[in-house]
């Protein structure tokens, strides 16, 4: 039987005071690990993002909800493509306040909690269809590892989002 | 139909569990997708992945042997062997689509009475069979066939339906 404490970095000091619930703080090495992988994958963001988010309309479909003004929500449509977009501007502003999210991610935050009112929890969802299409469209690279670091950073990217609602 | 779980009393979610209804559509992009699978392959990465991604569900794995580091699991013979009984596990339920309640009455008693797996992990482990096939069939792997395999019963403990299938609750909207 495996008596030794599997290896974990101790996590950095992490971003000013959230204390939510499941916050698994992001180690330098993964920090290092999603900075590596939006390297590669930040010239297909557009594609991404729009891909990514006709997979949350379509598979999860209480998210259409949401876009109800949109005349069309279908995968490849303007809104849709438009959309992933600036989703995707997200993202890349998250990596680049990577040291710290809360702070990094305010107006989002105070944008997501007061006008968009978007229940928190379909940032899981949509996190997850991000993923899928990153290993859809970056096999080799979405490696076990990066994946790991991936996960905590949404779910980091997520809780900083979900920071103003109350 | 409704699959809306979350207003379901346990007596309707059964009900409704056994009456999952497939399109022909759906059934064929199921056996299409597990017919070309490399089960040894897929399994030992999706199991390993669930480990190396939510460290937490290692729990269940204590006698396996090393599971030190990402390198040690990708390379544990237990774990890829697990892997693959996994993937023959849910091979049962793609060949009794119409009676995945039944075909695993038996283990849901295992998991739940025996190994006392907490069903999240259920759906960890499916988010990670959905990303190694996803990097396994490329431009194949289009919105429509992720969405099949998540339209499914709700997934439960004891006395209610367990499918090992990936279990999510959606309500059907008009798409």
């Amino acid at each position: 039987m495996n008596l030794k404490r599997p290896e974990r970095e101790r996590a950095s000091p992490s971003d000013s005071g959230s204390r939510a619930a499941e916050r698994m703080s992001l180690t330098e090495k993964d920090k290092a690990a999603v900075k590596a992988l939006w390297a590669k994958i930040s010239k297909s963001a557009d594609a991404i993002g729009a891909d990514a988010l006709s997979r949350m309309l379509l598979v999860y479909p209480q998210t259409k909800t949401y876009f109800s003004h949109w005349p069309d929500m279908k995968a490849g449509s303007e809104p849709v493509k438009k959309h992933g977009k600036k989703i995707m501007g997200g993202v890349g502003l998250a990596v680049s306040k990577i040291d710290d999210l809360t702070a990094g991610l305010l107006e989002l935050s105070e944008l997501h909690a007061f006008q968009l009112r978007v229940d928190p929890a379909n940032f899981k969802l949509l996190a997850h269809c991000l993923q899928v299409v990153i290993a859809n469209m970056f096999p080799k690279d979405f490696t076990p590892e990066a994946h790991v670091a991936c996960d905590k950073f949404l779910a980091n990217v997520a809780l900083s989002l979900s920071e103003k609602y109350r | 139909m409704r699959h809306s779980a979350f207003f379901l009393k346990p007596e309707e979610k059964e009900k409704n569990a056994a009456m999952v209804e497939w399109t022909e559509q759906e059934r064929s992009i199921i056996t299409n997708i597990f017919g070309n699978l490399d089960y040894e392959d897929v399994g030992s990465k999706a199991l390993s992945r669930c480990l190396i991604v939510y460290p937490w569900t290692q729990r269940y794995f204590a006698s396996f042997g090393n599971l030190y580091n990402a390198e040690a699991i990708k390379t544990n013979p237990n774990i890829a062997a697990h892997g693959t009984k996994v993937l023959h596990g849910l091979d049962r339920a793609v060949k009794n689509m119409d009676n995945i309640k039944a075909t695993y009455a038996e283990l849901s008693v295992l998991h739940s009475e025996k190994l006392h797996v907490d069903p999240d992990n259920f759906k960890l482990l499916a988010d990670c069979l959905t990303i190694v096939i996803a990097a396994k069939l490329g431009s194949a792997f289009s919105p429509e066939i992720q969405a099949v395999p998540l339209k499914s019963a709700a997934c439960a403990t004891g006395e209610e339906l367990w499918p090992l299938f990936m279990c999510v609750t959606s309500f059907q909207m008009k798409k």
